[in-house]
């Protein structure tokens, strides 16, 4: 028998619905022209640019097929790189080359692609096979992120991103995303990733999931959340909120990455940020939108909002120190 | 946010009350009937007639079927553009007649008509007129004086009479004097047995109507023989012998002369185009008695041709599989690749069935994703792929319904109400799925596209659902009103019930 958990109990622990997100979150914060600042990731790294919020460094654009073999010229002294689609969505169609074996490429999982590989990947890119509604697209190529070495056991073949959840220029919940064997490298959690939640108030670690169960330790590397303390939270938070002003959006998700040398660094934006950091954090969304509002009601500044938040959503007792992997693994 | 809560409220509400009430009101108040009773079968007859005009004014005339055997008229229409046209009354029928000064190309003039047979009933009473001899050579009289001797010899009435008549004349071999005078009429068999049952002393006519057959078209007027054996008319098929009226006869015409007189004309055609379609009995007899009382029926479906109708009662289901992929996808939460997909799926199981229509679609999905892999390791441009991904489902469909039909399994061939570009599209999608979130992805979402078909195609293959739409098309609007309230319900979706249960356990 399916167990099923009543909408009324779902209601009191303010988990937040996809409907209810579309609707009273998405639908009433973002004006839809404000959209293609966040799905077009060229125009999010002008924008942030102009702001000075760090963004990863952009190589090259392609436009058009017949660019690939300038490209591919003007990468040669490129050892490390990542091509991406300029509207791509959910992370798809991501490349990362982390080093060259002669005339070949390595890539993040280890795997070794030839240049035609490299190149018919490019070409799918512009046909618009990872975009949003399968339109023509440009690929980007950017530096690859060096990340923050302190985070480097939680993350296997991948890089660790953090997603925080602003509404109306309030950061409201965060979680870590920690890339598994399971996930082939890529941070998402319906894949098998780690979604680690993050306490708003010091960048403390409140929870660990995979595949919807509580976890302790990464299945791969072995490392343990629980000791996980993001450096840097203040910049990240403040990267994220600044966000927020940068695109006009009410609610949106922020990606960020650690940098070992330039810091956060912003690495997307997300119009319509999922469910699933509410699992991670074992704690709905709901209470602490509404928390949100009356913050981004109150607050003067832009400092004085992050002030608010880190001080209402700080939560001192971690879920995983209390029922330390009670729950039977239901990887499936 | 509030606002437009109530607002979509307000409007939504505006709507359902608005279909429910109408269709209140064409159930009280014009009888219409909210359940599917008894059917009839309604017959389109479009008449075409076509000449070539020669010199001087032009007069076209039709005898109307005056409703024998029980046939009722729903409605009418003549088509006359640059015609004088009326109807008159001439004996106990009616006549329409289209007339013109001059006219200079071949022209058609086209009477259109619905009608069913309420009853079966049999031809009534028709006056029996006295037998004039038919003119004749000599040795045609001899041939038919033997050939009358010999028929009386083996028959018991006239009506046996007649029917041996009738065998005579149609047996490959005839005898002697019936192939003579087949040969040297130079006309139908039909003429030869009037004259021949005149010349017997026994009073007969031709009864011409319209072999009803669904879907023919450029039909033309039969005739039935019809005799009077002293008490009765008795009916007789001229080539078959059969007596009776056969069901599938529409009697046009009783009696002598023609049923088209075309003066200032000539190489006259009179075709017929047949539809057949059917509708609740009570809807016919409510048509029947206030189609004229009634500008809302005007308005209804029925007020279109029938080839249109027919083409609406599918358009009209549509919004009913819209709903049920809007309540799968906001109440319940199951994934679907796109919002079309499913309803069109269900269209084609409309027309496939169920089992076969999943059987195909299974089978040529499948191979098509495997044909697409190939396809895929050619490192060719989108738009190529799915072009190629297209002609290959195009094959593929001619080869399933070519295999099967060599099976004898004529029910494969309906692979083609399969739209293709949705299989395409379908195929393209999935394995575009396949490549980028793993095959359990496209489980996920090929099926809930499937149960949501199989769900919508349940739904619309109710009878009842079918006759609502078609008969109470305002209720559609009541469902836009349901949908647009549903579209902004906050609530959780069943399957975030199953998503979060294990969030419950939290404190």
């Amino acid at each position: 028998m399916i167990r099923l958990v009543a909408p009324s109990t779902l209601r009191r622990l303010g988990i937040l619905g996809m409907n209810s997100r579309n609707i009273s979150y998405i639908g009433a914060n973002n004006p839809r022209r404000n959209y293609q600042l966040v799905d077009n990731k060229l125009l999010t790294k002008q924008a942030a640019l102009e702001r000075g919020i760090v963004v990863p460094e952009l190589y090259g654009v392609i436009e058009h097929q017949f660019q690939i073999d300038h490209i591919l010229e003007q990468l040669q002294d490129r050892n490390a790189f990542v091509i991406k689609p300029v509207q791509g969505s959910g992370g798809k169609g991501i490349l990362v080359i982390v080093a060259r074996e002669g005339g070949r490429f390595v890539k993040s999982s280890g795997g070794v692609i030839e240049e035609r590989d490299l190149r018919r990947h490019t070409s799918n890119i512009l046909a618009g096979l990872h975009s949003l509604g399968g339109r023509n697209d440009f690929a980007m190529i950017e530096a690859l992120i060096d990340f923050n070495p302190a985070l480097a056991e939680y993350s296997y073949e991948g890089v660790p991103d953090i997603r925080v959840i602003v509404l109306r220029g309030v950061p409201v919940m965060a979680m870590m995303r920690c890339a598994t064997h399971a996930s082939d490298g890529k941070a998402n959690l319906h894949q098998g990733a780690v979604g680690v939640g993050i306490d708003i108030g010091d960048g403390h670690s409140i929870a660990a999931v995979q595949h919807g169960s509580l976890v302790t330790h990464h299945p791969d590397t072995g490392a343990c959340f629980k000791s996980l303390c993001l450096p840097d939270w203040e910049a990240i938070l403040d990267l994220a909120a600044s966000c927020a002003e940068m695109t006009g959006l009410g609610y949106l998700g922020a990606d960020i990455v650690l940098d070992r040398h330039r810091g956060p660094m912003l690495l997307e934006l997300n119009a319509r940020p999922g469910l699933a950091i509410q699992v991670a954090n074992q704690e709905g969304l709901i209470h602490r939108l509404r928390m949100a509002e009356e913050i981004a009601a109150t607050a003067e500044d832009h400092a004085d909002r992050i002030r608010l938040a880190r001080d209402r959503f700080h939560r001192p007792d971690p879920v995983f120190l209390e029922e330390p992997a009670a729950f039977p693994s239901e990887a499936t | 946010m509030i606002a437009s809560k109530a607002k979509v409220g307000i409007v939504a509400g505006a709507m359902i009350l608005f279909g429910l009430s109408l269709t209140a009101y064409k159930v009280v108040r014009l009888d219409l009937p909210l359940w599917p009773g008894e059917s009839r079968e309604v017959w389109t007859i479009e008449t075409k007639i076509s000449f070539q005009p020669s010199d001087g004014p032009v007069d076209v005339e039709l005898e109307l079927p005056s409703g024998l055997g029980g046939w009722v008229t729903l409605e009418e229409h003549f088509a006359s553009s640059g015609f004088g046209f009326s109807v008159v009354e001439q004996g106990d029928g009616k006549v329409a007649r289209w007339s013109r000064q001059s006219l200079e190309h071949p022209t058609t003039l086209y009477y259109k008509q619905q009608a069913y047979r309420a009853n079966r009933d049999s031809l009534p009473d028709f006056p029996v007129s006295e037998v004039e001899a038919p003119m004749l050579e000599a040795d045609q009289r001899a041939a038919m004086e033997r050939l009358v001797l010999d028929l009386r010899d083996r028959s018991s009435g006239p009506t046996t009479f007649a029917s041996l008549l009738v065998q005579e004349l149609a047996r490959p071999q005839p005898s002697q004097d019936a192939e003579f005078l087949l040969g040297t009429y130079r006309d139908t068999p039909l003429r030869v047995m009037l004259d021949v049952l005149a010349y017997a002393g026994i009073p007969a006519h031709t009864v011409r109507g319209i072999q009803l057959q669904d879907g023919r078209r450029r039909q033309t007027l039969s005739a039935l023989l019809e005799i009077h054996d002293g008490r009765d008319w008795q009916l007789l098929d001229p080539v078959t012998a059969a007596s009776g009226l056969p069901d599938n006869f529409f009697v046009w015409q009783r009696g002598d002369g023609a049923a088209l007189r075309v003066m200032g004309g000539r190489d006259s055609r009179l075709e017929f185009a047949l539809v057949r379609n059917s509708l609740a009995a009570k809807t016919v007899v409510s048509m029947e008695q206030r189609s004229d009382d009634f500008a809302l029926l005007d308005f209804s479906i029925y007020a279109l041709p029938v080839e249109q109708q027919g083409i609406f009662k599918g358009i009209l289901l549509l919004p009913v599989a819209a709903f049920v992929v809007v309540v799968m996808r906001i109440l319940v939460g199951i994934k679907t690749s796109g919002t079309f997909m499913p309803i069109l799926i269900a269209l084609a199981f409309l027309q496939t069935t169920l089992l076969v229509g999943l059987a195909i679609f299974l089978t040529l999905v499948s191979v098509g994703l495997w044909i697409r892999s190939w396809l895929s390791h050619l490192n060719l441009l989108l738009v190529a792929r799915v072009s190629a991904v297209v002609i290959v489902v195009i094959l593929l469909m001619a080869v399933l319904a070519l295999i099967s039909y060599k099976l004898g399994l004529d029910q494969a061939l309906t692979v083609t109400f399969f739209p293709t570009v949705i299989l395409a599209w379908t195929i393209e999608r999935m394995s575009i799925l396949w490549e980028e979130e793993g095959g359990r992805e496209v489980m996920v979402q090929g099926g809930g596209s499937l149960l949501v078909a199989v769900l919508a195609y349940m739904i619309m293959s109710v009878r009842v659902v079918e006759h609502l739409t078609f008969n109470f098309p305002e209720l559609l609007v009541s469902l836009l009103g349901v949908i647009l309230l549903i579209g902004k319900y906050t609530g959780y979706r069943l399957s975030e019930l199953y998503r979060f249960r294990d969030m419950a356990n939290m404190k």
